[in-house]
Order: structure tokens, then sequence, then C-alpha cells
């Protein structure tokens, strides 16, 4: 049984391996130019000689990415709870909040480039246009999916509307809230770097989509390269994290990070 | 009383009942009858479309729903505590009471458990726990054994029957099965369907010390015959 789990962990690690080395083999046996395709020993060597460039243009990546996360977990579970006071303030908000969310983030960007003088906050508000809404909607549904029952319990212990919210409908979404977080976290990423790209050299911007634009127009493809690898680096991690959390706050008794005993 | 849902639906129609302090007093009858709705709207849960439910001032209630109900994130004390919560009791107000109503339902032991960790019958016991937990006059529980098996549901029939006459308590009890309400109750109301409506009012003995005994005694099963005999009327009223 450990064993089993031992390799299954392992798998992906030996896949990517054999994968590397693969590479590696078919770029030097064909000679293929690192302007085409550079190797990946090619790869990390640029990344420990640009270090200091893209670490810290991670650093201004990372900085909007999580400040955007952090905006869409104020934003958008703060909306979901003003949602479960009253319907008709869901009623009347929340298809706005769809209109937001079905609009390619591509196509708004550049208004609120022109709108937003301040790059670092345009890009945040861009990022965060992307990363609230899987927050609100999952919130919302699990602030609204409580066991009735529980409801009429609250009910006749004469429990205050907070005490209802504190007790009872925040615990019960916060399973729901966690998903969306862990959706929520690679999309302010993915908002974070659109919007990036969006604004460009214009603006004179320093984060890793921007310099691998830069590196584009240098043809220094391993560049483009290692910047690539930092930002998948980034979601992952960013990922691992929202999982941990996840797991450390449900382990206990949400089904979904139980172990099934047999 | 008259009780019509919105959908139209006629859930009780002329229902006139009278729960007198101290009884153990069971709601039977085939399931659509109305007894959940008569008990929610005793426990205030919803207002009669007609008619009035008058409970003295200042009763308080317990509640114990088919389901246990329970909240998976809180432990078993968690559960327990929380009607004091809501009461504005402290911690160390709650304690004593938390500790004594897990006593009484024998559950001391799994007070740090999550209920997920629980029996299906030691649920059943967390949520009368709780529901005694506030000491309440008035316990109404709807068909709270049903989902259980026969001997976890006889063993939690004794423990109500302790329940009830060590503490002076009132209870009105919802059930469909005619052998669990004759060896609990000290009166059974019998109930029809289409609309609810109470059909037979059926006294019984004091209640004597309810042993193995009595479950075999000639006359609980006389009782146990008159009973079905109600029940079967009020089917086919
Ligand atoms: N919330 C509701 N809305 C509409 N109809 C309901 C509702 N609750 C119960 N009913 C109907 O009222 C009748 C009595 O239901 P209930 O009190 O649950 O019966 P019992 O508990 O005896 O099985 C049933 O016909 C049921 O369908
Ligand atoms: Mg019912």
């Amino acid at each position: 049984m450990r064993s089993q789990r031992l390799l299954l962990a392992l798998l992906p690690i030996v896949t990517g391996i054999v994968v590397l080395v693969a590479w590696e083999a078919v770029v030097r046996l064909n000679d293929i130019p690192p302007y085409i395709l550079p190797s990946p020993l090619a790869i990390g060597a640029k990344l420990i000689e640009d270090w200091g460039t893209l670490s810290s243009s991670l650093w201004v990546t990372l900085d909007i990415t999580l400040m955007a996360l952090l905006a869409a977990i104020v934003g958008g579970g703060g909306l979901a709870i003003l949602f479960a006071q009253s319907r008709w303030v869901e009623a009347s908000l929340f298809p706005y909040a769809v209109v937001l969310q079905v609009t390619p983030i591509i196509a708004i960007a550049p208004l609120i480039l022109i709108y937003v003088h301040d790059t670092r906050l345009a890009l945040l508000i861009c990022a965060w246009l992307v990363a609230f809404f899987p927050i609100l909607s999952n919130t919302t549904l699990g602030l609204n999916s409580v066991d009735h029952n529980m409801l009429d319990l609250m009910q006749l212990y004469r429990a205050r509307r907070g005490q209802v919210l504190w007790y009872l409908r925040l615990p019960a979404a916060m399973p729901y809230f966690l998903a969306g977080l862990r959706i929520a976290g690679g999309l302010s990423l993915i908002g974070a770097v659109v919007a990036e790209f969006t604004a460009g050299t214009a603006t004179g911007g320093t984060g890793l989509a921007y310099r691998i634009l830069e590196s584009g127009y240098r043809l220094d493809i391993p560049r483009m390269y290692a910047a690539l690898v930092l930002l998948s680096l980034t979601g992952i991690v960013i990922y691992g994290c929202t999982s941990l959390l996840s797991w450390l706050v449900l382990h206990r008794w949400h089904e979904s990070a139980v172990r099934r005993d047999r | 009383m008259r009780k019509a849902f919105p959908n139209g639906t006629v859930a009780l129609d002329g229902l006139d009942l009278a729960v007198r302090r101290g009884e153990f007093l069971s709601l039977l009858g085939p399931s659509g009858c109305g007894k959940s709705t008569a008990l929610r709207l005793m426990a205030g849960l919803g207002e009669p479309t007609a008619g009035t439910v008058q409970r003295p001032a200042g009763a308080k209630l317990g509640f114990v729903f088919q389901e246990p109900t329970l909240m998976p994130w809180r432990t078993v004390w968690g559960n327990v505590r929380l009607p004091l919560q809501m009461a504005g009791l402290s911690r160390g107000d709650a304690e004593p009471r938390v500790a004594d109503a897990l006593e009484r339902v024998g559950l001391t032991s799994f007070a740090r458990a999550y209920p997920r960790q629980l029996s299906g019958g030691m649920k059943m016991r967390v949520s009368i726990a709780r529901a005694i937990a506030t000491q309440p006059d008035l316990l109404l529980l709807d068909e709270p054994f049903a989902a259980l098996d026969e001997i976890t549901r006889g063993n939690l029939n004794d423990d109500l029957l302790r329940l009830w006459q060590g503490h002076g308590l009132t209870i009105v009890f919802v059930t469909h099965s005619v052998y669990e309400s004759v060896y609990l109750s000290s009166r059974i109301v019998v109930m029809a369907p289409r609309p609810g409506r109470v059909v037979a009012d059926i006294p019984l003995p004091p209640p004597t010390a309810r042993t193995e005994e009595y479950r075999s005694a000639p006359s609980y099963v006389a009782d146990c015959r008159t009973v079905s005999a109600a029940l079967k009327s009020a089917i086919h009223a």
C-alpha cells in the first residue's frame, strides 16, 4: 500500500526526467541552434545567468498576482456574503458579475490601462477581474446550500442573523469557498500575465510577461523559456499553497479531505 | 388549526390538540398525514393558516429531527454546546450543562469526536443531548429513530424513557410505529391523512416501569392491538 503510493508520487517525476533527457538528446543529436529550440540545460544555464533580472521580474509578477488574489478573496467573499443577505441584491448584481466574467479580459485590459494611469493598479484590476468570479460564485452557492433543518434549528435557538452567518453559513460555505480559491489562485496569475502582455513595453513594465516579450524581440529564446519556467513554477506553488490551506481547514471534518478508511 | 402550503396542499385541517404537562404524547399516523407539520407548528416553525398555537409563556423547547442534523465541522461537544452558545452562555457556564447532557446519553468519552466518526445511533444521541442541553420543558421529536436498526432503536427508546421519567419533561413524539408508540407513551393521538386531523385519542396505562417484561405483558399486546386497529381505520378513513 505505502510503496504503491510512493510509486504514484514518483511517476510524474520520472516522466518529467525522461522527457527532459529526450529533449536534450534531440537538440544535441540534431545540432538544433538555441534560437530555434534551446536544450533544457541551456535554459537552466540561462536561468542562473540572468537570475538577477529574472528574479526581480518574478517578484513584480508575484506581487500583482498575490495582491489580486487577496483582493479577489475580499471582493468575491464580501460580495457573496452581501448576496446571501438579500435576494434583491443578488438578483440585481449577479448578472453583472457574470458579464465581467464572460467578457475576455484581454479585450477589457487596454481600456483599463487607458483610464488607470498607475500601471501597477491597472494590472491589479485586470488580474482581480479574472480571479474574483470563481470565489464569488462558489461562496454564494455554499452560503445558500445550508441544510434547511439546520436553519430551522438556529431559528428555534433564536439566533440572530449575524450568528446564523458566523456559526452556520460561513463554515458550511467553507469547502465551496476553498474550491473557488484554488481556481482563483491560478486565474490571478493568468490575469496578471495577460495584463502585463497588454501593457507591453510601452508602460515600462518589469514583470515576467514583459521579460518574455522583451526576450522575444531580441530573439533570446532561452531566456523566453527561462521566464516561462518561472511562471509555471509560480503557478504550481500557488496551487500547492491553496491546496494545502484547503486541506488544513477541512481535513478534520469534510469528506473531500478525509481519507477513506477501509 | 388549519395549515395549507403555498402549493395548495392542505396538510392539516381542524386539528385540535392539547398537550398536557408531563405527558409522553405520541403522534401516530401514516406518512403524509401531517405529523411533521403539526410538530413544526408546535415549535413555532411556521404559522398556521388558521387557528392558533398556544404555548405557556417562557416554556423552553427542544427539537430533534429525523436526521441528526449536526454540524460536521464541530465536535460532539461543540454541537451540544451550540444552543447554549446562541443563548449567550459563556464557555464556563455551558461546560457543566454540556457534560451533563452528554453523560445522560452516554457519550462522555466521545466529546472530542467529529460527527463523521460516529455511527447513526450515536449521532442521534448527540442530537438528543443537544436538545436537552438547554434543559427544555417540552421536547419535540420527529421520527428520530426511523432510520436506525432495531437494537439501537430499542436502546434509544429506553434512554428516552429514562430522560422523561427523571426530569418531569413533557414529550411529543412523532412516529409511524405502533409498537414504539405503545411502549413509550402515556397517550397516543392517531392522525389520518388528507387533510391531516386527529381520529383517535388513546390513553395508556401510567408509565410504571417499562421493562423487557412490559413488552410481552398481555396488556401491552392488547394495547398494541387497539392502536393498530385505530391506525388501520385512520388509513382507510
Ligand atoms: N413545505 C411544504 N410544502 C408543500 N407541501 C408540504 C410541505 N411540507 C409538507 N407538505 C405536505 O403536507 C402533507 C403532510 O406532510 P408531513 O407533515 O411531512 O407528513 P408526515 O410527517 O406525517 O409524513 C404532505 O402531503 C406533504 O406533501
Ligand atoms: Mg414527517
